[in-house]
């Protein structure tokens, strides 16, 4: 789960991170009453969405007077702000993060995040902040420096020294940056994060270093144990048929094409994608109907494939193991009968009782077709769609 | 022979008496898997499915002499339940759960460090030596004896292999699911190297998908140390970067952990990759 840069901050707030002084305002009225209350000269209004690029296409605009905050917090909110790490249709700005600004000495990067293959957590820092740490990587990978850390031990001083001297720091700021790493390793273990990233970490022209960004991810897996961190969840961040999917055990992803896939197995799912697209078709979506495949499952999954307006139609592929497939075709057809199924369906059943499963979906009068192999069946569905273009 | 599991293999069940603990150990029974007993805390005593019911992994091993347990208990008590397996000495934990924590696995792994245990999972399908041991969610009719070892992310990409090796007359020698999770048990690396040293396996099918670099891992290891034939099929290659494929594991991120990655290391390694999961049965076949 993603949360907002200023709840990020708030979080790290409580585990003694240096931010930025700022406040939020999530109507024009709010940001009236804060540009009442400042006293500083130069402000900084961010946009607050789930997702970066936010700079570069004018969610991130510097005030120069307080009339410059409240128009450009009325400017943002209500709309929605398209970036690079966004789909065509962009993120609702819902609210700002208003902040003071403070004179850059240098842009540095610091992030903390599961390492998988060492299964440990391993902090990144570089000296060159500010950019897409993927690029430094790419670019320049003798600028990123890592240091892991083991969970018997934990943080150790000799960890933070090991990045203070490789970022030259000046001496008074090692144990700046410690307290930093210290919160952050603190943060990660006890609301269970996925990663914490600070890009930039600035040091300003006095010295002092601060989180000029804060952007932290959480293990959906452990959200049950932190009431706390789920509160903070903005659904309105979200893609809304994700979620209704969500609800009903469906694990859905929209993509582009026309052709509706509904699949058992996250690994399956990705793999008829794969064949779909080898064919010459275009999957209209990911979507993983899960184990204990049952008609309810099966017509709400078909309720979201038929959705998207662009689907022709639909290749259903079911390995029928513990769930028998002369099972599944019952379901397949009992949710045909209650919801009004107007594209062709081509099933691809396979595993126990196949051959009764196919026998159950051949003659029925419907548009459906049961496939005698996945190859068949990939083939089968883009020539149907070619067909109806 | 074949790895792991072998008829001989004796097993228990943690989460026994649950929905899901008791629905799988009597298709593993039914399937002649030397299942001895089960493990609930406060049903100590109990009879289940005709077998002892023990209060801790511990009593249950010392009245059993089980080697192997199999894990069906909620995410927020799997950690733990790993954990008692290993404390109890026992050799091989299949954990079947899904949605453990990621630092739950994390401090699960360091504490396994130095022990004698192997764990396969979580989030997996678990294992099956076919006729002889089945450990897991797996459906039991489509598999059948034979020569290829089949070692895989995903649970149902797992049953396509096995049933287009059953079609080609290759049958299996042992399954193993290693899960989709991004800290797991057993990875493809170990999973091979068993496969390498097993006289039965003539050939290996590895099935990975997007997300980390377990596969890069494994082709180095491939091309250094693995002499039978491996055909390889990776999920995801159409997959968008940046979003999460249903595992927890399969994402890819700032063009990391890609397919195309995967695939090429594999091939460089002198793997059969194929690029549609449908080849897989009819490539194993002409490898060998």
């Amino acid at each position: 789960m993603n949360i907002h840069e200023y709840q990020a901050k708030q979080l790290f707030q409580n585990y003694a991170i240096p931010i930025p002084e700022g406040r939020v305002a999530t109507t024009a009225i709010e940001a009236e009453k804060i540009v009442q209350e400042l006293t500083h000269e130069s402000w900084v209004v961010k946009a607050q969405i789930h997702a970066g690029g936010r700079g570069k296409v004018g969610g991130v605009k510097v005030a120069k007077t307080p009339d410059e905050i409240f128009t450009f917090t009325h400017e943002l909110l209500g709309t929605r702000l398209v970036t690079k790490q966004t789909d065509c249709v962009g993120l609702p700005i819902d609210s700002v993060l208003i902040e003071k600004t403070y004179p850059i000495k240098r842009e540095l990067y610091l992030s903390l995040l599961v390492e998988r293959s060492a299964e440990r957590l391993v902090f990144v820092a570089s000296a060159a902040g500010g950019m897409e740490i993927e690029t430094v990587a790419h670019e320049m990978p003798e600028q990123i420096i890592t240091v892991t850390i083991h969970p018997a031990t934990g943080l150790q001083a000799s960890h933070c020294r090991k990045i203070a001297y490789a970022l030259k720091l000046e001496r008074a700021q090692h144990s700046q940056l410690e307290t930093i790493m210290r919160g952050m390793v603190e943060l990660f273990l006890a609301k269970d994060a996925s990663q914490i990233e600070i890009n930039p970490l600035i040091e300003t022209e006095s010295g002092e270093l601060i989180a000029l960004d804060a952007k932290i991810n959480f293990d959906d897996n452990a959200l049950a144990l932190h009431p706390d961190i789920f509160a903070l969840r903005d659904v309105r961040q979200e893609e809304a048929k994700e979620n209704e999917a969500q609800q009903f055990g469906l694990n859905y992803i929209a993509l582009d094409g026309n052709i509706g896939c509904m699949v058992n197995g996250a690994g399956l799912a990705m793999a008829t994608m794969d064949l779909v697209k080898s064919k010459g078709g275009f999957p209209a979506n990911f979507l993983d109907v899960g184990g204990g495949t049952n008609v309810e499952k099966v017509c709400e999954a078909f309720k979201l494939i038929l959705a998207d307006g662009t689907v022709k139609a639909v290749l259903v592929n079911i390995f029928g193991g513990i769930v028998k497939c002369d099972v599944i075709a019952q379901g397949i057809l009992a949710a045909m009968a209650q919801i009004e199924v107007n594209v062709p369906v081509v099933v691809r059943l396979e595993g126990t009782n196949a051959e009764q499963g196919r026998a159950l979906l051949t003659d029925t009068g419907l548009k459906l077709y049961a496939a005698n192999d996945l190859n068949h069946a990939a083939e089968q569905v883009v020539a149907l769609v070619e067909a109806a273009e | 022979m074949s790895i792991l599991v072998d008829k001989n293999t004796r097993v228990i069940c943690q989460g026994f008496t649950g929905k899901q603990g008791t629905f799988h150990s009597q298709h593993a029974l039914d399937y002649g898997t030397k299942l001895v007993g089960g493990v609930t805390p406060e049903r100590g005593g109990a009879t289940h499915l005709g077998l002892p019911v023990f209060n801790t992994v511990d009593e249950a091993v010392k009245n059993t002499g089980a080697t192997a347990t199999v894990i069906y208990v909620p995410p927020f008590f799997a950690a733990d339940a790993i954990l008692e397996a290993v404390d109890a000495g026992i050799e091989l934990i299949v954990c079947i759960t899904e949605g453990i924590p990621t630092l739950q696995m994390l401090r699960v792994k360091a504490a396994m460090q130095g022990t004698k245990s192997l764990l396969i999972g979580a989030n997996c399908p678990g294992i099956i030596t076919p006729d002889e041991c089945k450990i897991g969610i797996m459906p039991a009719s489509i598999h059948q004896a034979g020569v290829i070892g089949i070692v895989s992310r995903s649970g149902t990409l797992t049953y396509e292999s096995v049933h287009q090796t059953t079609q080609q007359g290759l049958g299996q020698s042992t399954c193993v699911g290693i899960g989709g999770d991004p800290i797991h048990g057993m990875n493809f690396i170990d999973v091979l190297a068993l496969f390498q040293a097993d006289p039965k396996t003539k050939g290996i099918v590895m099935v990975g998908e997007i997300g980390g670099s377990d596969e890069e891992a494994a082709a180095e290891y491939i091309k250094a140390h693995v002499t039978k034939p491996v055909v390889a099929y990776i999920a995801g290659q159409t997959a968008p970067s940046g979003k999460r494929m249903g595992h927890a594991g399969a994402i890819v991120t700032g063009g990391k952990g890609t397919a195309e990655s995967k695939m090429n290391a594999l091939k460089v390694a002198g793997v059969e990759v194929v690029n549609a999961l449908t080849d897989i049965g009819v490539a194993m076949q002409r490898c060998l």
